[in-house]
């Protein structure tokens, strides 16, 4: 992403407007709360809402958003062939590549919108529309931790996302639909306790939760010691589930997989 | 035969291209239906939370939301060919042809593949304003449907403009650059909720710079029949959809400055 820095700083510039228009629609909802319902009544604060939007447009890059580009044209120009017959694990080949090119792509967009939510916004006058800091040294180190487990656990899924697009030689069907779903599961498009009450235990055990909305509760600090041990084992437990599930599906569409010749 | 026909002509061109693959145009509409809904989820969902913002009720919100998508979705479909304009045109040294073309050039481009997919959005957009009607009992005379169409027309006019400027810097730039989402696709999140939600400059700016809150807000507050919050007089929804076209009109003075700069790459 470095090579092309006007397409990725107009990119960044495009998440900063977005976030901004998001904060400022919490805060008009926020702001006639203030007044009707009573202090804690909702499910989180104003500047934990705003801190988990920025966090959001950082991560964006995190969320498995579709296959990895390159498996699809590997699988399409028919290169599929020479990572068959590499002496090395298929799965881990393209799960160790696929981890580096999406952590490749989210470091330097989420330290530009730390720059800007966390030290421009305050610095600027706008403090409360700003980035806050972790709730503690512990929350932080934990949400580090919580943040490793969400690459690895974006990445399963993105290699489901990979071997569909290998069993049908066409990612873009696959794509549309899963954008929707991670957009709505990880709390991309609303923090996940802001939606209905009734929903929330589901929503928290299901696997896409782990990829942000698992992570950002533990850097406000709303699930500390055991809940969080809880937060950081769904984590895993969804990885590894979710890779075993990609190893299974990886090789039976690589026995059925036909690369042409020429 | 004149510009326009031949716009038509490549409209159905594009559109019986598709057809030939009916389950993947008919997919890709729904993929469409499905990425631009979850956005009334987030919405909805707010709603279900917090009951009202600033006063203005569900069904009221829904009608900004519903108008915002129909313009877009109409503007979408049609400017595509400005939208791809650096890296399908530019870059492939094909824009050279158009140029050798005796015809509108803007007419050429809005012809170019114009994607039945956007039905999707245009769906779901209409399916919102049914909802608004239902919900916050909006009495559609004959004159708020004028209204209501020359808003939708204004606002067409303003999201096509978006995409001919977008298409016009990628004469400088040469790539077709993400910043042009900010006013478009940003543009829809923004006129999906009423303005005086927002900061005093971000108002300024969607009012007087990319006058969305002419096309959309206003309008929408004359159609609802409320006062305006902050504190137009009642009639400027009746005229203010006309910012869209002089914006129009604008862009398509810097396209003409961006074609004659254009020299080709001789690819």
């Amino acid at each position: 992403m470095l090579q092309y820095r006007t397409a990725a700083l107009a990119g960044f510039a495009t998440q900063c407007w977005w976030g901004g228009i998001k904060v400022m629609v919490l805060a008009a909802f926020y702001g006639g709360a203030a007044a009707s319902a009573p202090a804690g009544s909702l499910p989180m604060t104003l500047a934990h809402a705003v801190t988990y939007t920025w966090l959001a447009q950082g991560l964006l890059a995190l969320l498995p958003w579709g296959s990895d580009p390159e498996v699809a044209q590997a699988v399409r120009t028919g290169s599929v062939a020479y990572d068959r017959l590499r002496p090395v694990d298929a799965y881990a080949l393209w799960y160790a590549r696929s981890a580096g090119w999406i952590a490749a792509r989210v470091l330097p967009r989420l330290a530009l919108m730390v720059a800007f939510a966390g030290v421009a916004l305050p610095l600027a006058g706008w403090g409360q529309w700003g980035w806050q800091p972790p709730a503690d040294l512990a929350a932080a180190l934990v949400f580090v931790l919580s943040a490793v487990l969400a690459l690895l656990l974006s990445t399963a899924l993105v290699m489901l996302l990979n071997v569909a697009a290998t069993a049908a030689l066409n990612e873009r069907g696959i794509n549309a639909f899963a954008t929707p779903l991670v957009v709505v599961l990880s709390g991309n498009l609303l923090p996940l306790p802001l939606l209905p009450e009734s929903w929330q235990t589901a929503l928290l055990l299901q696997p896409l939760a782990g990829l942000m909305d698992i992570p950002m509760r533990l850097y406000a600090g709303r699930l500390a010691g055991w809940p969080a041990a809880g937060g950081l084992a769904l984590q895993a437990g969804w990885t590894i589930a979710l890779v075993a599930l990609g190893r299974l599906a990886m090789s039976r569409t690589m026995r059925r997989l036909e690369v042409q010749g020429g | 035969m004149g510009g326009v026909a031949l716009f038509f002509r490549l409209v159905l061109a594009s559109l019986k291209g598709q057809a030939l693959y009916p389950t993947s145009a008919v997919l890709a509409t729904l993929a469409q239906f499905l990425v631009t809904g979850i956005e009334v989820v987030a919405i909805w969902a707010l709603f279900d939370r917090f009951g009202t913002v600033q006063g203005w009720a569900l069904g009221e919100v829904a009608l900004f939301y519903g108008l915002v998508n129909v313009m877009f979705a109409i503007a979408d479909a049609l400017g595509r060919g400005f939208d791809v304009l650096g890296t399908e045109f530019l870059r492939t040294g094909a824009f050279d042809r158009l140029l050798l073309r005796p015809r509108t050039l803007p007419l050429q481009l809005m012809g170019h593949d114009l994607r039945m997919s956007r039905l999707g959005r245009l769906a779901q957009g209409l399916m919102v304003l049914a909802y608004a009607t239902a919900q916050a009992g909006i009495a559609w005379t004959p004159a708020h449907v004028g209204l209501a169409l020359f808003a939708i027309a204004g606002g067409v006019a303003l999201f096509l403009g978006i995409l001919v400027l977008q298409g016009t810097l990628a004469f400088w730039t040469v790539e077709s650059l993400e910043v042009a989402n900010m006013f478009t696709y940003g543009g829809v999140e923004a006129g999906q909720y009423p303005i005086t939600l927002y900061a005093r400059w971000f108002r300024r700016l969607l009012t007087f710079g990319v006058p969305l809150a002419c096309v959309a807000y206003y309008p929408a507050v004359a159609i609802l029949g409320r006062a305006d919050p902050l504190g137009a007089p009642a009639w400027i929804g009746w005229l203010s959809p006309l910012a869209g076209f002089v914006f129009l009109a604008l862009s398509f003075l810097a396209w003409g400055h961006g074609v004659r700069r254009y020299t080709s790459a001789g690819s």
